[in-house]
């Protein structure tokens, strides 16, 4: 029988009202992968808090190998030979990978950088890892930022590694190779324990899943015996089906024209180059690409946020016929043009909302300037309020209550519900569905397919690329901040995608 | 070794936890509670350092605020006294409170108000007996409240198109008022004073008509309109949204098609505009007299009291009241106890350290080990 590296037992955290965990128990073994699965707000992340010692439980008690621990700091967790590799990277990016490694270890004898080298390199080949000690972490990629994490855990000793959606960030073929390294680990007699929320993952990686619902620990299944429904079902609570429906574009038409468009940024980096594509009325135009290739610059360009240094923007207006040129424009002057371009940022919070008002001036955000009245009109807002709610299913105690208190899937029934109420031509939504639960990602794809049927030009950023694959008619491939390839939404395959993500081409055209 | 001393180790002690929000009856039981702390701290100060009864300096507080005749110290005051130093505090509190409403931490009012005395006495100094005194008055509360409105948006302005410091900014232009009133009093008057005295003591050229045969009614009326002003233009007007949307996030604002530097700039320049108001106030309507620190730093506490009233208007009424009724008090009884008066600066700290003390036990919650059991 496999030895328990940690038992919980009745694990309970609250926060204010909100109960995180509630009762949950739940058993790694040593030289196992054991996925966490559940969905966004299920709990997942604050349970392993615990256990690396960033939160403290308010109930329960951990065992490490038998035994019951107090974890009360990260620096607990070390000395228990736990590591945990965090959803956000925390390392210093002006320093090298050595030295990020080594950082705050205090170790005996005199500062050698080079020992550390060597025994990096040492550790490195032992599981098969691509590092190079010395380079600088600001000269890394997402996923050599990734590796440098998971020495640094194995640096101090580690045995028991836990990693926080270690996916999100990688290309298909990155996550691939990370899946062998964690088997190598895993043979080696290391308990991992993974947390995800994506199921096709879990299948092929784990030994046995644990499945988290609202809080609630709802079992241990092995991954061998199981399959994606009956995963599903345990994670959602009910049967759902996971088709998304893909009708054929109706009246297409060139909606959005953007030719040779080139961005920089604030820091003088430039951030888009050479873009050209058309949005057409009666599609959705997907946008895949590794987070940060320019996706949001992009569609901050298109609706007037971000300055554009070279190429044109035209939008054909389906009332007037006339051709816009939307380039350096500002969102009003974009408005006063007709152009009805509704956008759903990536900050849903810091952006698109405002999470300290409540949903009723979260509408008026889009209207309150309606009226020549230096006073606010609050009805007209109130209704759409109340009809968004009740429509959407919005969960909320009112519309008087601040946006921030609503759960994500909410928080983004509340964007995506305004902005379509304007009635756009052109819908811009980028990540729509990040950190929603399963239903509520399948309402926000319906409205999207909605607004395709009745002739809106939607551009979709999506991360996910089986459902870019399954809900777009085109998909544009973004590798930093150039166009690398746009496929048919019908015939690609994600193989196909992820390499054109990695891949950097047209460097050689100009130079 | 680490081993061992981990799995011996206890559970910490206390741990603090978020709470959701308080209803409002428990969260003003946390505040009375707050004020009876307060209270019972003061007091046994008092017994250990002066050795005074506290029950009577408290008497001599409460008298020193409500007013009384006091004739072995000279002092003779009315209440409505107290009431108009609150009310200039909380009329400074107004004004500072649309630019933090902004996240513009504008902490320049009383340099602002300082420049609107410096214009207010100007005036009254230059165009005094030149033009009908009605004339004058409108002149001069125009021309303060035009120069309190720049004084702000000096800063602004640079915040706004690059990006400057605005809490540096206008915290330097404070200093820059001050040198500028000493140079104006150092010109009028060549004998050395630090204060140009009584202005225009015989003519009352450019002063407010008295009310109630007081001269600073007319000062609590202006005030009292402004608060209501303040709530319905913070709450229920055009521009009090916007204020919103870019303090909440600039972001959204410039999203949502917001011009953010007009905005900042307008914005600040109210916040001037009413400080220069209170400085003709101070001015015109209650000290007939200019100095360089005329306005006593309620610029700065005007900062506090915005804050601790969560930059709603009609709270920053009793909060107002409140500090200014403790130092006033304070100051009565620590002079009538003949104590050190530093001791009333102490009590107004107790009590306001209590009442923010207070927020975090509104907002965390505080739990203590479990008693566990052996075995």
């Amino acid at each position: 029988m496999k030895k328990a590296a940690i038992e919980l037992k009745n694990i309970t955290k609250t926060f204010g009202s909100v109960v995180a965990n509630k009762n949950v128990n739940l058993t790694v073994n040593r030289g196992e992968i054991l996925s966490i699965l559940g969905e966004n707000g299920s709990g997942k992340t604050t349970l392993m808090n615990m256990i690396s010692g960033i939160y403290f439980p308010d109930e329960g008690q951990i065992f490490v190998d038998g035994e019951e621990v107090v974890i009360r700091s990260p620096k607990d967790a070390f000395d228990l030979k736990i590591g945990m590799i965090h959803q956000h990277f925390k390392l210093v990016d002006v320093f090298s990978a050595a030295e990020n490694i080594i950082l705050g270890l205090n170790e005996e004898g005199k500062y050698d950088i080079k020992k550390a080298e060597k025994s990096i390199k040492e550790i490195a080949d032992k599981y098969s890892f691509e590092v190079e000690p010395a380079k600088k972490i600001h000269e890394m990629s997402v996923s050599e930022k990734q590796t440098v994490e998971i020495i640094k855990v194995l640096y101090r000793g580690a045995d028991i590694l836990i990693l926080d959606e270690p996916t999100a960030v990688l290309t298909p073929q990155e996550a691939q190779k990370l899946f062998a390294v964690l088997r190598r680990m895993r043979d080696d007699g290391k308990a991992i324990i993974i947390i995800t929320h994506k199921l096709h993952e879990v299948l092929s990686l784990s030994d046995r899943v644990a499945v988290l619902r609202k809080g609630e620990y709802i079992g241990t299944v092995e991954t061998a015996k199981t399959n994606e429904a009956e995963l599903t079902e345990m994670m959602v609570g009910k049967k759902i089906s996971l088709n998304i429906e893909r009708s054929e574009p109706e009246n297409v038409e060139d909606r959005l024209i953007v030719n040779d468009l080139e961005c920089i940024s604030r820091e003088g980096v430039k951030v888009l180059d050479d873009i050209t594509f058309t949005a057409r009325s009666g599609e959705i135009l997907g946008i895949a690409g590794i987070a940060g290739s320019g996706q949001r610059e992009l569609l901050e360009a298109i609706a007037g946020l971000q300055q554009v240094q070279f190429g044109e923007i035209s939008y054909n207006n389906p009332k007037t016929k006339q051709v816009e040129n939307l380039r350096n424009k500002t969102p009003m002057q974009i408005r006063e043009l007709g152009v009805r371009l509704s956008f759903v940022p990536e900050d849903r919070l810091g952006m698109g909302l405002v999470g300290n008002m409540d949903i009723i001036d979260n509408m008026m955000l889009r209207s309150y300037r309606k009226g020549k009245s230096v006073f606010l009109e609050r009805k007209a807002p109130k209704d759409l309020a109340q009809h968004i709610i009740e429509d959407l299913e919005v969960v909320t105690p009112g519309a008087t209550t601040p946006v921030r208190r609503l759960s994500g899937g909410n928080v983004q029934k509340v964007l995506v519900g305004r902005e379509i109420a304007a009635s756009p031509t052109v819908l811009m939504a980028a990540y729509p569905v990040r950190g929603l639960d399963i239903n509520s990602s399948y309402t926000i794809y319906n409205l999207l397919n909605e607004q395709k049927k009745k002739g809106v030009a939607v551009i979709f950023v999506g991360e996910d690329l089986d459902v870019l694959i399954e809900l777009c008619d085109r998909i544009m491939v973004i590798g930093s901040g150039r166009i690398t390839g746009i496929v048919d939404g019908r015939t690609a395959t994600k193989e196909e995608i992820g390499l054109l993500m990695t891949k950097s081409s047209g460097g050689e055209n100009n130079g | 070794m680490a081993e061992i001393k981990v799995k011996s180790a206890k559970e910490p002690l206390i741990h603090i936890t978020k709470r959701d929000d308080m209803s409002f009856s428990k969260s003003a039981l946390v505040h009375l509670i707050g004020i009876v702390v307060a209270v019972i701290l003061s007091a046994l100060l008092i017994v250990a350092v002066t050795g005074q009864n506290p029950l009577e300096l408290f008497k001599a507080m409460y008298e020193g605020v409500i007013g009384t005749s006091a004739a072995n110290i000279g002092i003779n005051k009315k209440y409505t006294e107290s009431i108009h130093i609150a009310a200039i505090l909380l009329c400074i509190s107004l004004a500072v409170t649309p630019a933090f409403k902004m996240k513009f931490w504008n902490i320049g009012a009383e340099g602002q108000v300082l420049m609107g005395c410096l214009t207010s006495a100007f005036c009254m100094l230059e165009f005094g007996g030149r033009m009908d005194n009605t004339a004058l008055l409108i002149l001069t509360v125009l021309l303060s409240i035009l120069v309190g409105a720049v004084w702000a948006v000096i800063p602004a302005i640079c915040k706004a198109y690059w990006n400057t410091n605005e809490t540096l900014f206008t915290l330097m232009m404070n200093y820059v008022a001050m040198t500028l009133v000493s140079y104006f009093i150092m010109v009028k008057d060549r004998s050395g004073r630090s204060d140009l005295g009584i202005l225009n003591e015989r003519t009352g050229y450019g002063y407010l008509p008295e009310l109630f045969g007081r001269s600073y009614i007319f000062n609590i009326l202006i005030v009292v309109g402004m608060v209501v002003f303040m709530f319905i233009y913070l709450k229920y007007s055009k521009q009090g949204y916007e204020i919103s949307v870019v303090g909440e996030s600039e972001n959204t604002a410039r999203y949502i098609g917001i011009n953010v530097k007009k905005v900042i700039i307008r914005t600040v320049a109210i916040s001037g505009a009413i400080c220069g108001l209170v400085g003709f106030m101070i001015v015109a309507g209650d000290k007939h007299s200019l100095k360089p620190d005329i306005v006593g730093g309620q610029g700065f506490t005007a900062i506090m009291v915005s804050w601790m009233s969560k930059f709603n208007p009609i709270v920053m009424i009793p909060v107002s009241m409140l500090i200014v009724f403790l130092s006033v008090g304070s100051k009565f009884a620590t002079s009538a106890f003949k104590v050190d008066n530093s001791i009333g600066d102490i009590l107004t700290a107790i009590v306001i350290f209590s009442i923010i003390a207070c927020e975090f036990f509104t907002r965390y919650k505080i739990n203590f080990r479990k008693a566990k059991k052996e075995g």
